[in-house]
């Protein structure tokens, strides 16, 4: 076992083979020396991790509910505070990150990310998004991409999947005037680890949306959430940039970007977009992908 | 049983996912040049970059250079292949 | 003073570190009298407005695995949207105390007192315990939050919305000195602040150890009996009030005996003053403690008593109400057996229940109008 890395998150956990998550976990909680306290809601990292009686976590780690991750962070950095009025100096407040799937980030946990966002507690929330409900089973989230075969809105003979748009998380966060939010990509852990260390020396909320491929649901073999990962951004699917004081900078700019076949052709769950009948769907997904990346181009030219 | 459910890490009472494999990376020592490229995807932090001893030395002749190469924890590696995917120098193999 | 600022002046002497509130009616008058204790410099709690009860609960969980002392207060359907997390922090033995003031649930709509939101949340693993009056809802505030401490388990101290929240009664107000050693400082060292030895609160426990962890909690559930009971008797000696797990109120020749919970109790003694003028034998049995439910004390307070009424501000529907069932059930315990038992809905949605209705429940028992259909004082 890598001693520097399990420092905070051991390995002996039951993630899937393959899987991105721990990956994401340990960067993010690599960029810091200081204390660090998890708060983290039900989902993929959870149930793997903290199977009774093993526990995987080396740091203080909470889970309770689902939907509650932010407003768990919320409780801990007022007893900080409670503390430090206490204590003054001598009490040196730790780190607060919460973790959550896409399920407990974009759906059931968005409001008591709001209320944590807009209340300016101190502490880190990022969001592992692979797209849907992927510890149940596959279900279709706010997430998942449009066109995505999932269980609960599944490619069939009439349908071809999901067909809403992904919500946008990151301009609903951005929204809430907090001072540093990031997408990253767990294909790109030097990129993830950079800004999760300028995240967690923001004082106030911040926020991460780290990309996480998941070989189970996407239906890849388990060697490739890497691969797949770097195709997503390759392709601008899911471009890797940084909002600072409503300031946006684009980190790699993709010069010829590879056309979306390259990205969902890798996949299980986009298999049936190949089907003749579901051609027009391709387009519209490169057409969206073109159009989200052009407003990101002008947003990052104008700040 | 604790209180609460509270529970603290204990290593051995973690499984070893190291059975989980059926298939198994191998470091070629001859490729492997100790990028550490493998070392952070890797989902259970099973790779660490180690100089082979002597010992080592005479069991596999390929294990010449006098550096630190990928070393692979096997009792926790799963045999998912990622490192097998991302190695630059297709250093590493999955066996059966 | 008013129910809520006898809470409000009980926790500003608790000084919880932590108060996550979200405001509903009844429970208002609690935070918002705090809020200005406050502002005025009389407290130094960290109070959170969150953005729903959901993440009042929550938060106050986090405060509260973060090794310090963590409260909060709500009411109906605030606590029915908190519910999910409430048998959670039973469950991880958190000593959270969370102030009710009870109001009935929706639909239709009604911001009035009764127990229909704490009924509901009743075998969640939270000790509840009922207040006739504002100097009950005081006392009981303290009592909980020592008890909490004690024993780390939920403690809901529970009055009647408006019927007592809102009405100005007279309350003995103990020394902030006797409060403070009376519940001392919060002491834990399972903490999420604790590195050294880090916790994971909040496990995954599946088929072959969920069972026992239930167990346990019951075992516990059992012991905070005991501990209420002497955490009452040690409050006594700094107060002077007795409280315990229920009040006989002129029973002991009685023969038609009344049992509730709450404010409405008060009324009940009124109108058994009178028919007692009346020479009538009428008592009643007012329950404090109503989880975890003293069976067999019930059993044995009742044992002597022919006709029983129990009095329930809660309707179950399709069900008897629930504390008619624990009464029946605590009736099992009683030696002799020879009880006629009747049912009866009252107060709900805040309607007032008058003096002449509970002397109409003692004429329908003294006629023997007893039977197991359930009766409405509307």
């Amino acid at each position: 076992m890598n001693k520097e890395l399990s420092k905070k998150l051991s390995s002996g956990h039951a993630t899937c083979a393959g899987c991105g998550i721990p990956a994401i976990v340990r960067t993010v909680l690599g960029a810091t020396d200081e204390d660090v306290i998890v708060s983290n809601a039900t989902g993929c990292l959870e149930v793997t991790t903290t199977i009774y009686p093993s526990t995987s976590w080396k740091v203080p780690y909470i889970h309770s509910v689902f939907g509650n991750a932010a407003a768990t962070a919320a409780g801990i950095d007022a007893a900080q505070k409670a503390i430090s009025k206490k204590n003054g100096k001598k009490f040196k407040p730790a780190k607060i990150v919460a973790f959550g799937g896409d399920g407990g980030t974009y759906d059931i946990g968005l409001q008591a990310l709001s209320g944590a966002l807009e209340r300016g507690h101190d502490f880190l929330y990022v969001c592992y998004d692979n797209g849907g409900y992927m510890n149940t089973g596959g279900q279709r989230s706010g997430a998942t991409p449009y066109g995505a075969n999932t269980e609960t809105v599944p490619a069939g003979i009439e349908s071809f999947g999901k067909t809403q748009q992904r919500k946008d998380l990151m301009e609903i966060v951005k929204a809430h005037g907090i001072k540093y939010l990031a997408q990253a990509n767990a294909a790109y852990l030097p990129d993830l680890k950079r800004k999760a260390q300028k995240a967690l020396n923001t004082p106030g909320p911040s926020f991460l949306l780290v990309l996480q491929p998941c070989t189970q649901v996407w239906k890849f073999p388990t060697s490739q959430y890497v691969a797949v990962g770097k195709l997503a951004t390759e392709t601008n699917f899911w471009p890797l940039y940084e909002i600072e004081d409503g300031k946006y900078t684009i980190n790699n700019v993709v010069k010829n970007p590879k056309p979306i076949e390259e990205f969902l052709k890798t996949q299980g769950r986009f298999k049936h977009l190949f089907a003749e009948k579901n051609k027009d769907v391709v387009v519209e997904i490169q057409k969206v992908v073109n159009e989200n990346m052009e407003k990101l181009v002008k947003k990052a030219q104008i700040s | 049983m604790e209180k609460g459910g509270i529970i603290k890490h204990d290593l051995n009472k973690s499984p070893k996912t190291g059975n989980w494999r059926y298939v198994r990376p191998e470091v070629d020592a001859s490729k492997c040049i100790g990028c550490t490229t493998c070392v952070l995807p890797c989902p259970d932090a099973s790779i660490e970059m180690r100089r082979r001893s002597k010992e080592e030395k005479k069991i596999s002749p390929k294990l010449a250079q006098e550096k630190e190469i990928a070393d692979i924890d096997y009792e926790y590696c799963k045999g998912c292949g990622v490192c097998a995917q991302v190695c630059p120098m297709k250093a590493i193999v999955m066996k059966k | 003073m008013t129910g809520g600022y006898a809470v409000a002046e009980a926790l500003r002497q608790i000084h919880p570190d932590v108060m996550a509130v979200y405001p509903i009616t009844p429970q208002t008058p609690i935070i918002e009298t705090y809020a200005k204790m406050k502002a005025d410099g009389l407290v130094e709690t960290e109070m959170v407005q969150v953005e729903s009860e959901h993440s009042a609960m929550s938060a106050t969980i986090g405060a509260s695995a973060a090794g310090v002392r963590a409260v909060t207060a709500s009411s109906s359907q605030g606590i029915l949207y908190m519910a999910e997390t409430l048998p959670v922090v039973s469950g991880l033995g958190l000593p959270i105390v969370m102030c009710v003031s009870s109001r009935a649930l929706s639909a239709p709509l009604n911001i009035h007192g009764e127990h229909g939101d704490v009924m509901a949340v009743r075998d969640m693993g939270w000790v509840e315990m009922f207040a006739e009056n504002a100097q009950d809802a005081y006392d009981q505030t303290i009592i909980a939050l020592r008890l909490a401490e004690k024993v780390g388990a939920p403690v809901m101290p529970i009055m009647d919305g408006f019927h007592t929240s809102h009405t100005t009664e007279r309350v003995e107000v103990l020394e902030d000195e006797i409060v403070r050693t009376f519940v001392g400082k919060r002491q834990t060292e399972e903490s999420l602040l604790n590195f050294k030895d880090p916790i994971t609160i909040g496990t995954l426990a599946l088929q072959n150890t969920y069972f026992e962890f239930k167990m346990n909690q019951e075992k516990l559930m059992q012991k905070t009996k005991s501990a209420f009971k002497t955490i009452c008797s040690e409050f006594a000696k700094i107060s002077g009030r007795k409280h315990g797990f229920f009040e006989e109120y002129a029973m002991d020749d009685a023969e038609s005996v009344i049992v509730m919970m709450g404010a409405t109790a008060g009324t009940a003694k009124e109108a058994i003053d009178k028919l007692r003028a009346k020479g009538k034998k009428v008592g009643l049995l007012k329950i404090n403690l109503y989880r975890p439910f003293p069976y067999k004390e019930v059993g044995s307070a009742l044992a002597h008593i022919r006709k029983i009424a129990v009095l329930d501000r809660a309707i179950s529907f399709g069900a008897y109400p629930p504390l008619y069932q624990d009464v029946m059930s605590s009736l099992h315990f009683s030696a002799s057996q020879k009880h006629d038992i009747a049912s009866y809905i009252y107060g709900l949605g805040g309607r007032d229940t008058m003096q002449s209705h509970i002397e109409k429940v003692f004429k329908d028992l003294e006629e023997g109008e007893i039977d197991n259909k359930i009766k409405y004082l509307q």
